[in-house]
This record gives C-alpha cells, structure tokens and sequence, in this order.
C-alpha cells in the first residue's frame, strides 16, 4: 500500500506545481496511514529531486532515460503503471495539466483504475473513495466514488495548497524495460514559450476581451501579466479576430482554467466565457460598462475605461512591488 | 393536432440559428450603414442550401417543407432581415412560381440554377404607378413572331443588381385588363435592360433594391410561364405563397427584438433593481411574447396548410398583416425598454425597428391584406 | 483509409444544470442535447481531411455509446457530414465503461485515425479518448491542435505544459484534439440534414463491463459574495484588496 505521486518536470526542474501534488498526496498517505512515493520521469539532478524533500516525502523514485525526454504517453503510462506495481500503489496521483490528461487514461487501463479527473480537494471519504470535481464546466461541482482496488486522483491546479515539511529524502534511480511499440510518436520540434507562463499552469492570468478595442492594444495586458508573473488570456471575440492566438482563447469552448487570480479586463463576460473561468479562486473586472455581467461573477470591479484603468494598475503593482 | 416540431425542422432552425448567431451578426451593423450587398453571406447560404431550400431536390433545391422554411427564416431575420428577405424573395416568389408554373425545359433552364443558388433571382411586378394593385399593369409585353417585346418600368425590385434572372410581370393585351397580364422568364443581360440607382432605403439596407428599365427587349416566346393570359393568376398565387415568407421575417424581427429586451432588462438596473423587476417594462416583454407565440403560429398554420396542399391564402394574409404589424410595435416597444441605448446603432434595435416598417409594406401592405382577409370573409 | 470520430451527446452548454432525487441525478428534463463541442471540432477537421484527401479517406464514421435517445445527436453529425455512425447500445456509465465499449467494437472492424475531443462538456473527464488507445493499444496523442496528413505521414501539434510539440506518427493512432483543430463547428446543410436520416446508423449491443466510478452527488456551486468596487481613481486600493483580504498576491 503507498501512494505514487507523479512529479513532472520542466528541462529538469520543478514548479510549485509539483509541490502541490506531493503535499496532496502525503496528506492522502496520512490519512490511511500508509506511505507517499515520488516518482520523477526524466533527466532531473538528484539535488533538484532532493528539492522535494522540502514538501515532506521520504522517497523518490527516478527513472532517467534520454527515450523519456518527450512528454510520449504510451511509453510513460506504461512506467508510471510498473512503478505503481513495484510500489504496490494503490492510489496514484497526477495533475490535471496536460501531462496528466495525456497520461491518466492510459494508467488507468493498465491497472485497471478508476479515475476521478481534475480533483477540487482531499477526498471526503475513504470508504467509499470519494473524492470531488467540478462538472458541467464550472456549472457543479459533484462527488466521485471510486470503486476499483487501485485509483487514480489528477488533481485541479491551485485547489491544495503547498505545505512544508522538510525532511531527509532517499533517491532511488531505477532502470524500467521499455517496448519499442510505446515510441509510436516521434516528436519533430518542440517550441518552448520562453519567458511566459503557461496559461493553463498560471496561477494569475490576466485577459483581454473586446473592449481592449484592437491587438495594438495587448501591450498593457502584457505588461501587467508580467508583473505579476501572469499568464494572458483572452475571450473568444478576441481571438476570432485573430487579435490574439486560439490557444489563448479561455471560455467553453476554449480552454477551461482555475488560477487564484484571473484579471478580466474589458471582458462584458459572457455565459460561455465564464464557464471557461469560474472555478478561479478571485475574479477582477475591468469593464466601463457597469451592467457587464462579469460583475455577477467578480470578486472585485473596477467601472471604468480599460485603457485608462489599467496604466493606473501597472503602476499600483509596480509601487506595490517596489515597497516589497 | 401536433405541435411538435421533427428532428429535420429542429436541426434546420438550429442551422440558421447557429448562422445568424455566429456569423451574421458580426459585420450587420456595418452592413446596414454602409448599405453594402452581403455577397460572401449569400455564398455562405448558397453553400448550405438556404437560397432553393423549399425546392423538390430533384431540382437541386433542398427539399425542404414550408414549416422549416418558417423556422429557418425567423432565426435568419433575427439578426439581418436582408438576408431573409434576398432568400425569401428567390425562394418563394421566384422558385415558386418556376416550379409550380413552369415547363420543364423552363425548370430545366431556369429554376435548377436558382435552385441551387447558383444564380439568384427576382420578381418583378411593382411599378411606379401599381404597387401592390396588379390589375394596372404599365409595362407591355407586345407580341411579336417568335418573341415578346417588353417596355416599361419596374419600381423597388429586390435582388435587381444581383439576380440573373427576372420573373416579369407584363400586360400583352390591355383589352383584356388582367386577364391579359403574362409573367416571363427574362434574363437580366438582355439588351434593353437598364437599372436605376440603388435605392438609398430606411431599413433592410444591404438589400440590394433598384427600378429596372425594359427598352424593346426581347424574350423568347417559350419564356412565358403558362397559358398566354396566365399572368395575373401567376403573380396572385405566387404572393399568397410569398406572404408566408415575410410573414416569417415580420416574426424574426418581433422574436429578435424581444431576445435583447429582456435580456437588456435583466441586465440593466435602474432604481436599484433590474429594470426587468419593474412591472412597466415586464408587462411589456408579457404584451411582446404573446403577440409574437400568435404570430409564429399564425406563420407555422400557413406554413402546414401549404405543406398539407390545402388552401392557405387568407391564412397567409392574416400571418402577413398580423406578424407585420406586431413587429413594428414590438420593436417600438423594445427601443421603449432600451431607452437612450435603443436609439443608437450598437445595440441592434433600432435597426430592427427601421426592419419592421418594410414588412407592413412590401409584398402586400397591411392594409392590402386587410382587403384580402375582409373579402374572403364578406365573400357568400 | 477510415477515420472514426468519438462523439458523446451532452447537454446544450447554455442549459440551466439542475438535480433530482436528492442531488444524485442530474435532472434531463427540457435538457437539449448537442454533440460535445470538442467531439464536433473533430468531425469538422475529419470532414475537412476528407474533402483535402482526394479519396485517400474512403469514409468517416462517428461512434456513440448511447441509448436511443442519443440518435437525433448522432444523426447531426450524419447531417454535417459523416458517411455512417455506430450507436452502442447502452447507457454511458463512466469513461472506462465506454471506452471499452468502444474498443470491443473498434477491433473488430480497425480504423486508421481515430480522434476523440479533449474533454466532454458534462463530466469534463478528458478520459476516453486515452483510455481506448490503451484498450486498443495504438498511440494517442493528446492536447492536438493541428493535424494534417501528408501521404503515409501524419504531423501533429500538441500543447503540452511549457510549449508545443510538432510531432510525426504514422497510422493506427488517436488523436484527443482541442481548440484549433477547427475553429468553428460545420453547420449542416439542407442536403446533409435531408440525406441524415437515409445514412446507416448501425446500433451494436454492449458487452458485460464493469464502471470503475460512479457520480454520487451533485452540488451546485455556492452564489459568490457581492462583487466589491473599487473607486477607478484609486486603484491602489485594489492592490491592498488582493494582498491584504484576498491574499493572493
């Protein structure tokens, strides 16, 4: 009995991300009285993985191998799903980010495991397993029983918090077979976003919508987003326009995210832009028009032009920073 | 009696629905101050088969039944009645009338094209001097070996820059008064064919509207649609038909206007609560809904007694007169319930409301319908 | 070559969600049913693979696993454009329960492409899709965002958390496809629409397969606190706001 937490990595380091989940699931173990294991996938330096000590786990599993650069979801379900075994695990748990959508599904196959999708919390029981998650984009949240011997949990970015619990960490590099037949995929280029927050990881995300009047306008947007460490959005009017990409596009059809802090700025906020937001833990508003339904859902508003609104903004968050 | 709709109809008013909604709406305000010809929309419809929609699919049209033609043109005149009514117009006067009338060589010819909206065309009867009265034809279709000779004017003539062919309504044999009125099949390159300028309109803008000129030109004898004398039938037939068409377009407008004002009215606030909550503006939106469930049916009963090949004229007059005139309250009233913002161009409504005026006059005023519904009444 | 599309039959995504029998089921009643709109994103690419392959994509073929009343869902994606679909007979108990429902009838009759939205807009799982890879054991690739077919190649773009991937494999495989693998769903055309109903939609029966998971109660989230405003002359007072109540920054 253990439970296997999936540590992801990026060009060998981790992020609070991470932290997250591992503080998640050693609260899990503690509860059933049982033991938490990280494993890592990839090349990360034993002191990075040492790094996760902070967060209270004692065991660290790690399987470097240069096949496993690349994010290749056969081949990776298949290592988490031996070490799981190894392990003997019965609860496995990854983040509901791309990485552990792509991976989740096919570990649940192996081992025969139920799987509860973009985790809101710790689960409210454990006999029956049950464990919550937004459904309905955004419109319920609902409570998942788990029936199988083995569960998977990917847990919703920022809905645990880090705890720290620094402790002595004991490293295990293990070796694990692989099949050629996982490496269907090969990948031919791999564009990094340098320098920017993945919307989806962000923890603050600040968007545009239609009142930002036109692309030259972003810069502000940018600006702020910057300060903050944030990740940019926008709403669907904005990237129809091609004023900015679709992957920016954050609403029902686009993507669907949860930051602490999602700042919306000249977005009126739409039933469908708001599916894709709702579950953020603070919504700031930015609108001049003061029946915009994005106050319904704001936790703070601010009715004026955004172009005059936001220069002010930058310059609050600029003293603000500067005052530390 | 059964109201519901089929899975066919649903999908075919969710089609229009997700159309107008998605696509429509993005340039029509700018379509309607610029007056400017919604080419690459009538492509888009062309392409989903709107423009010959009510057509036998063995004319390349889309086979579809009056009642979906209903749905689809309510959702189409929602956003943009230009729209509806270019489509209107090549559906129900122009097809219509080729594939109910026409010879084969005719619907071979003629109609397969406008079917599948290849080409679009347009009806005309108006006339400076006879608007919705086609008994007083000016224009003349002289008979001469093996052609017709037309000379005449034509007056506010939808689709007259854009259409390729003409559905003329012409007198050959002024003796006879309307029983010797003919329709022909003209094309709009034919020599002798001029048009006045666009006609600068109040409402429905990016229609393309004009007066056409008939100089000495010619038509083939075989273009001429039925029996030489046929014409004033033609042209009435055709009409009652035609009614159930801006009949529909009247309920979009209606139906549209109402959809912003009571969402504006849960939206807007005023003496601190949404003005929705004040019985003034809700007794309006109460007073729009059941104008407008009576208009859709008035539209949707039309609609079936043709599908059912039953008489359905004067159910058409009453859907054309009735759903006219409730648009043109209706929006009133929603411009009423937008306040300031229902007198600026940005929120729709009062384009809806210039909309509605030209549906309580073209193809038959209201009070034309008046006439037509009074008669069948009075009539022993 | 063949390509099959998942869809799953969801509610209208601008539908008022409501619960019954003490918040353990979700309430259908009025409910309209659409196809998920990533799944519809998925057939809009087929689609439009097809039409760019000059016959090399032979059919396109959408796959449910629904009860009757799924039909009119999956006769819309035969009216936008699908050559034939296959409705399992059975109520969709959790991803697992349908993806391997899917797989049984999928080995019996391959495809070469099979794709499959991210997420369903009911239950947000993002599962099937990846689970019936495993069942079929063929590479997925998740998080797609373009894919074209080039001869026997297949390039791919995926985002993944720190970037995207331009990625080559070559069939069987699945692709779990998002935002910007079409932009827009297809609308029907009148001749699709009339043409749906004359389309085969070959009902297969379910096999015995366990649910791993079960919903047990629905809950909908709580109203949010009034929305507090700031004076936009002082937007200091946000920033203290955020720091000092809100604490998240």
């Amino acid at each position: 009995m253990s439970v296997l937490i999936f540590t992801e990595n990026w060009d060998g380091k981790f992020k609070k991300l991470s932290y997250e989940l591992i503080s998640y699931g050693i609260e899990i173990a503690k509860k059933l009285n049982t033991s938490a294991v990280a494993l890592s996938i990839g090349n990360v330096e034993d002191d990075e993985l040492k790094v996760l000590g902070k967060y209270g786990i004692k065991k660290v599993i790690s399987v470097k191998d240069d096949r496993l650069n690349n994010l290749v979801n056969q081949a990776y379900a298949s290592v988490i799903s031996d070490v799981a075994g190894k392990e003997n695990a019965d609860i496995v748990i990854l983040s509901n980010n791309y990485s552990g959508k792509a991976l989740a599904p096919g570990i649940s196959v192996k081992l025969k495991a139920g799987v509860v999708a973009g985790a809101i919390a710790l689960p409210s029981s454990f006999d029956p397993f049950t464990v919550s998650k937004m459904t309905f984009t955004g419109k319920a949240d609902t409570k998942i029983i788990i029936k199988s011997a083995i569960k998977i949990i990917t847990l919703s970015q920022n809905s645990f918090e880090v705890i720290e619990s620094p402790t002595d960490v004991n490293i295990e590099n293990i070796s694990i077979e692989m099949k050629d037949a996982d490496f269907q995929t090969e990948v031919k280029d791999v564009q990094k976003i340098k320098g920017k927050i993945i919307l989806t990881d962000a923890e603050v995300v600040v968007s545009g919508g239609r009142g930002m009047k036109s692309a030259e306008h972003w810069g502000e947007i940018e600006e702020l987003a910057e300060l903050l460490g944030a990740a940019t959005a926008c709403s669907r009017p904005v990237s129809d326009e091609g004023w900015r990409p679709h992957e920016e596009h954050t609403g029902q059809t686009g993507k669907i995210i949860a930051p602490n802090l999602y700042i919306a700025c000249g977005i009126s906020g739409a039933i469908q832009h708001l599916a894709g937001v709702a579950a953020s833990k603070c919504i700031v508003a930015i609108n001049k028009d003061n029946e915009a339904p994005i106050f319904e859902s704001a936790d703070y508003g601010i009715i004026g032009d955004v172009h005059k609104v936001l220069p002010e903004l930058i310059k609050a968050v600029k003293d603000f920073k500067s005052e530390g | 009696m059964n109201f519901e709709f089929s899975e066919e109809q649903l999908m075919i008013q969710q089609a229009a629905r997700d159309y107008a909604q998605r696509e429509l709406i993005k340039d029509v305000i700018e379509r309607d101050a610029k007056a400017e010809f919604p080419t690459e929309h009538v492509k888009n419809l062309t392409e989903l088969g709107f423009m010959g929609m009510v057509v036998d699919t063995k004319y390349d049209g889309g086979g579809m039944d009056t009642v979906s033609y209903v749905l689809a043109m309510e959702e189409i005149c929602k956003v943009d009645s230009s729209l509806g009514v270019i489509i209107s117009v090549n559906n129900s006067l122009v097809c219509y009338g080729i594939e109910e009338f026409g010879t084969e060589e005719q619907k071979e010819k003629y109609l397969k094209p406008l079917a599948s909206g290849e080409k679009l065309g347009a009806f005309l009867l108006s006339e400076p001097e006879a608007g919705s009265d086609a008994t007083h034809q000016r224009t003349t279709a002289e008979e001469k070996d093996d052609h017709y000779l037309l000379n005449g004017t034509k007056n506010w003539i939808t689709n007259a820059n854009c259409a390729s062919t003409y559905v003329v309504i012409a007198q050959t044999h002024p003796e006879k008064r309307h029983k010797g009125i003919n329709a022909f099949l003209v094309d709009k390159d034919s020599p002798g064919i001029s048009l006045g300028p666009h006609e600068d309109k109040m409402g429905m803008r990016s229609s393309d509207t004009h007066s056409v000129m008939f100089t000495d030109v010619k038509v083939p004898k075989e273009n001429r649609i039925g029996e030489d004398g046929f014409g004033f039938k033609f042209a009435m037939k055709t009409l009652d038909g035609g009614r159930i068409g801006i009949a529909a377009q009247a309920l979009g407008i209606a139906s549209g206007a109402m959809e912003r004002a009571i969402q504006y009215s849960k939206e807007r606030k005023a003496f601190g609560t949404e003005i929705a909550n004040h019985q003034a503006i809700a007794f309006k939106l109460s007073d729009m809904a059941v104008k407008i469930e009576n208009a859709r049916n008035l539209c949707l009963k039309s609609a079936w007694l043709k599908d059912n090949k039953k008489p359905y004229g004067l159910m058409s007059a009453m859907a054309k007169q009735y759903a006219a005139d409730i648009a043109m309250e209706v929006t009133t009233e929603a411009v009423q319930i937008f306040g300031g913002y229902g007198y600026v161009k940005e929120y729709h409504v009062e384009r809806l409301m210039r909309e509605a005026k030209l549906t309580q006059i073209y193809e038959g005023t209201s009070e034309v319908q008046k006439i037509v519904i009074s008669r069948a009444l009075l009539r022993d | 070559m063949k390509i099959l599309v998942c869809i799953s039959n969801v509610p209208d995504t601008t539908t008022k969600i409501k619960f019954v029998d003490n918040n353990t089921k979700f309430d259908t009643n009025g409910i309209q049913w659409i196809i998920n709109p990533w799944d519809e994103l998925a057939l809009t690419r087929a689609l439009q693979l097809k039409e760019e392959s000059n016959g090399a994509i032979e059919k396109i073929t959408v796959i449910n696993v629904g009860l009757i009343d799924s039909e009119p869902t999956i006769r819309k994606a035969l009216a936008i454009g699908a050559d034939d679909a296959i409705r399992i007979n059975a109520e969709p108990l959790d991803a697992y329960s349908v993806a391997a429902q899917m797989a049984e009838v999928i080995k019996k009759d391959p495809y070469d492409i099979i794709m499959a939205g991210i997420e369903s807009s009911d239950y947000n799982g993002s599962l099937v899709g990846g689970m019936l890879a495993e069942f079929l054991d063929i590479p997925s690739v998740s998080s797609v965002s373009s894919l074209n077919i080039d001869g026997g190649n297949v390039e791919l773009s995926r985002e993944i958390s720190g970037g995207k991937e331009i990625l080559e494999t070559k069939v069987p495989f699945l692709a779990i496809v998002q935002k910007g693998i079409a932009i827009d769903p297809r609308i029907p055309s009148m001749r699709g629409i009339m043409m749906a109903r004359k389309k085969p939609l070959n009902v297969s029966e379910p096999i015995e397969v366990d649910s791993l998971t079960e919903y047990s109660v629905y809950e909908l989230p709580k109203p949010k606190s009034k929305c507090k405003m700031v004076d936009p002359e002082n937007v200091k007072e946000l920033i203290d706001l955020l720091h000092n109540e809100a604490k998240i920054i």
